[in-house]
Parts: C-alpha cells; structure tokens; sequence
C-alpha cells in the first residue's frame, strides 16, 4: 500500500479506511463532457425546450405527425398505381391470375382479418348468426360485384343503401297463432328432407303431420319471400330453405325463435372505413374462397 | 476544497440531505410537467368531442369497474401498422372528458379507441356473452351476468356532477333530464331530439335486444361511440402536435 501513499485522498476516513481521490480516466472524461455536448444539441436539432407559448420546433422539423403520415404516404405511393387500378376496374372481369387480381386477393386477406374475420371468422367458415363465406350460399348473391356491393353497404345497417330486408315477427307481433307457427316450423324443416329420410337434417326430427299442415301456412305467410319451392330470394336476402345450411340453427328451437320473434343481422357499411381497393380486395378475396358464383 | 467540506454537512446531516434532494428532484418536475399545463401547443381544441352521454357515461364505469382496460387500450399510437389496422391515430382531446384516461400500451385484446360502428349490436351481445362463440382463438372471459342486471340511472346526477367538479362542461340541463336522456338512448322509439342536440353523435338502440335497460345496454351504448366524435375528413393534424 506504500505507493498509494502519494494519492490524494477525499479527506473522509472511516476506521481508518481512506477514500483516494484520483482523477477519473481521461477517455471516460471526455466521453462524458462529449455526451453533454450532444445532449445540448439534441434538444436544439428535436422538438424540446418549454418556452412561453411552445415548445422549441427543433432545427430538423420533425414530428411524430409528420413521420407516420410521411410513412403512410410513402407506402401509398408505391402502390397508387395498383390501387387504382383495382378501385377503378370493373371487377367481374378482373382476370383470375393477372397482377391485379393477385395482389387484390393478398390484400383482401389482410382487410378481411382486420375488419371481418371478428365476425365471419378467421378462416371465413362464419358463426351462428353470422354466414360462412365458404360455401355456395348467399344470402345476397355470391356473384362478385353483388359480394361487393355487400362489402360496400353493409346489410340493414342505417345508410339508405344497405341491402334490407325485414322478416315479420309472426309470434311476437301476433300475426300467427303458436299452432300455425309450429305447422309452419315443421314444414320448413321438412323442406330440406326431401326424401323424408332425415340425412339433411341438422339438430333434430320434425312431425311429418304438423308440416302436412304447415303446407298451408307456409304458402300464405311465407312463400312471397322464401319462394314457392322455399328456395328463397337472393333480391330480399331470404334464405333458401331447402339446403342443410342454417345460419341460425335448424333444430326446432332455433326455427322457432326465427319464425316467433325474427331475425335481424346487421352487418356495417365498410365503404365508410375502407377505401374502394380496399372493398373491391376484400371481394375478390371473398369470391375465390370457394363459395363465389 | 471549500466545496467537499460543505457537501461532509449535508452527508452528515439526514433531514437536509433530504430537503436536498427533494428540490433537486423538484425542478425536474416543473420543467417537465408544469409546461404541459399553458404550452398551446400541448392542448389541441378538435370539433366534434362532446362529453359522455348519461348511457355512455354509466357504460363506461362498467368499463371501468370490470377492468376492461386491463387487456384493452383506447389509444392508437402515431405507428402506420396501428393507423391502418385501428384507423386514425387518436388526439388527446377524443380523451378530454375521460376521467381516468383509458390509454396504455399494453394490449391482450385489440385497441377499442375506433371500435364505434365496426360491429352490430347483436354482435356486441354475442361476444360479451360469449367471446369464443364469434371468435375461437378468444381469451377473454364471458360477461354475460351484464343483461341480467337491471339498472336505473339512481346516481347518474351525482355521477356526472362529480365529472363537472374535474373539468366535464356538463351544463344544469344535461343533468337536470339526465334521467330522461339515459332511457331515451336505449329505446329505439323515444323522442330523441334533446339527447341528439345535447350529445351529437350518440348511438340511440336497444343494445341488447331484451325490454328494460341493463349493464349490457349501457357498455354498448359506450363502445358504439368509442371514436366515433371527431370527423377526419374535416381534420387537418397540426404537424407541431
């Protein structure tokens, strides 16, 4: 410890152990005053110092504003002219294969996880209330500018062009007695038995007597709407009847809540969030599932 | 050196070494935080944002009371992936009238600042009742007690009297028909001419689908309007904000 002996000391000692006082490493030194040197121009180069009204703008002008509208600009620009192309084209002859019906279907994947798959599901196969998008049945027409429009407008939502359609509450609103609904229950089930063998049913039987009966009230009530043969009606979104495929259940419960109280799915009008590449992306990605017509 | 002799005094002396540190931690929060409070361009003024609606406002202490906020957000951030997967990113005046703020930056579930008009109602029924029912790969826990429980609007006045004390514009009027604002959104077929003038904007529906006014209705009435107030086609951001 003898060589220590020449150090300064900070003068503090406890027990007798002394703290030494060297200088600090000259490469730290400097780094350090460097860092307060850059700290300095820093707050003069960025937006920082609090003055009277506002804060100083900083000499290179940046703002976190302009950064992701500066982002969002540039990436729009590389794909302005697809973009155009796709919003302008008429898209039931965008030929399958081409640039732009490629780079639609990629882009209306991503638009339909961020805005759609919460309710049709991720991989479009739909939920209860809301329709697969999967198979070739379409409440509105799977052809792909009628997919569109929907995309565009939405169903029974409150613009004036949204696709509407309202189903009475026969039960609710008295127009049925609990009798006739359930003869009309058993004969729309029926409808989709076809061979009277049960093998297109889904969740249960029906009485082959109640939908003898039910013949009738179907054909007064519903027919005008779900067609004759109860293949439905693409023009009022009346579903056809005739198919294994419910979108609210074909046990008799579910039948009979739709037909006693009605159903009323809404589905928003995207062409107020989306742009129209945006729209017509998500029903060329919607048509090639496999469902399109 | 004089300086090292006098720093021993405070080293040796608690109490003062605190006060010291106290100031000295004191200017760093008036330079940092007392500019906020007059700084202009700190506060921006946005046409459009209006104060809670008695519905929206009891939506949103349901909001609060079951924690929501632990998994969601309501604050898109000035990022290209969030504004075009959310919408436009959010101004600190759409969360003006809130009281707490419900931002953060961590999400399990998605940001809910623009979730306004993006789902049905029914929709919004489904999913509370039953989250993986409309979305498999869900975490969230099922709130479908919510249309079980009946609610009146009993302490709406003292709730939005107390949202006046912290700096709400809620006028003598608003809280003087609170009561009758608070039904009329939730009934499809009520006059609705005050509500719409007093709170442009507000969604009026029967949220649930069921009579009466539940916890259900009023968390919907709340999330239909989530960033719905300010119309971007007129914005035009001030890039020193």
């Amino acid at each position: 410890m003898s060589n220590k002996k020449d150090v300064e000391t900070t003068g503090h000692s406890w027990d007798g152990i002394e703290e030494l006082n060297n200088p600090l490493p000259r490469w730290w030194l400097y780094t350090f005053y460097l860092c307060i040197i850059w700290g300095i121009a820093y707050t003069i180069a960025m937006p920082a110092w609090p003055l009277v009204k506002g804060a100083t703008a900083g000499m290179l002008g940046w703002s976190t504003r302009a950064e992701v509208a500066g982002k969002i600009a540039s990436f729009e620009e590389m794909n302005a002219a697809v973009n155009a192309e796709l919003a302008a084209a008429d898209i039931t002859a965008i030929e399958v294969g081409s640039d732009v019906h490629n780079y639609g279907v990629n882009m209306g994947a991503a638009v339909f996880r961020a805005n759609c798959s919460q309710c049709h599901g991720s991989g479009a196969a739909g939920n209860v209330g809301y329709p697969n998008l999967l198979d070739n049945d379409w409440l509105w027409g799977g052809t792909i500018d009628e997919v569109a429009y929907t995309v565009q407008h939405g169903v029974r939502n409150e613009t004036d062009e949204a696709r509407y359609s309202e189903m009475p509450k026969f039960g609710a609103d008295e127009l049925l007695t609990e009798e006739e609904i359930d003869q009309a229950v058993a004969f729309a089930m029926s409808l989709s038995d076809p061979e009277g063998d049960g093998t297109n049913l889904v969740g249960g039987t029906y009485d082959v007597d109640l939908a003898a009966a039910g013949a009738e009230v179907f054909e007064i009530n519903c027919s005008s709407c779900h067609g004759e043969d109860g293949t439905g009606d693409i023009y009022q979104g009346a579903p056809n009847l005739t198919d294994a495929i419910w979108l609210y259940g074909g046990d008799h419960d579910a039948v009979y809540e739709t037909v006693f109280n009605a159903r009323f799915g809404v589905m928003p009008a995207w062409g107020q969030r989306l742009t129209q590449a945006e729209v017509n992306a998500a029903a060329l990605y919607v048509h090639q599932l496999g469902g399109g017509q | 050196m004089a300086l090292i002799d006098k720093h021993k005094i405070i080293e040796t002396n608690g109490t003062l070494l605190m006060v010291g540190a106290l100031l000295v931690v004191t200017v760093g929060g008036i330079v940092e935080i007392a500019p906020l409070f007059y700084l202009e361009n700190t506060i921006e003024d946005v046409e459009g944002v209006r104060p809670y609606s008695p519905l929206e406002l009891t939506g949103r202490e349901i909001y609060v009371r079951e924690g929501c906020y632990v998994c969601h957000s309501q604050m898109i951030r000035p990022m290209r992936d969030e504004v075009e997967r959310y919408g436009h990113y959010s101004l600190a005046a759409e969360s003006k009238y809130d009281h707490p703020f419900q931002w953060g930056s961590k999400r399990t579930g998605p940001d809910l600042a623009r979730v306004g008009g993006r789902y049905s109602d029914a929709w919004h029924v489904d999913h509370l009742t039953n989250p993986q029912s409309v979305v498999p790969e869900s975490v969230m826990p099922k709130y479908g007690f919510l249309s079980d429980r009946y609610i009146d609007a009993e302490y709406i006045e003292d709730l939005m009297s107390t949202h006046r004390i912290v700096g709400v514009p809620y006028t003598d009027e608003m809280i003087e028909v609170a009561k009758e604002d608070f039904a009329a959104q939730a009934d499809p077929w009520a006059d609705t001419d005050g509500l719409m003038e007093r709170y442009p904007g507000a969604v009026v529906s029967n949220f649930d689908g069921q009579d009466g006014i539940t916890e259900m209705d009023a968390l919907i009435a709340y999330m239909q309007m989530l960033g719905t107030l300010v119309d971007f086609s007129t914005f035009t951001p001030d890039a020193s904000r």
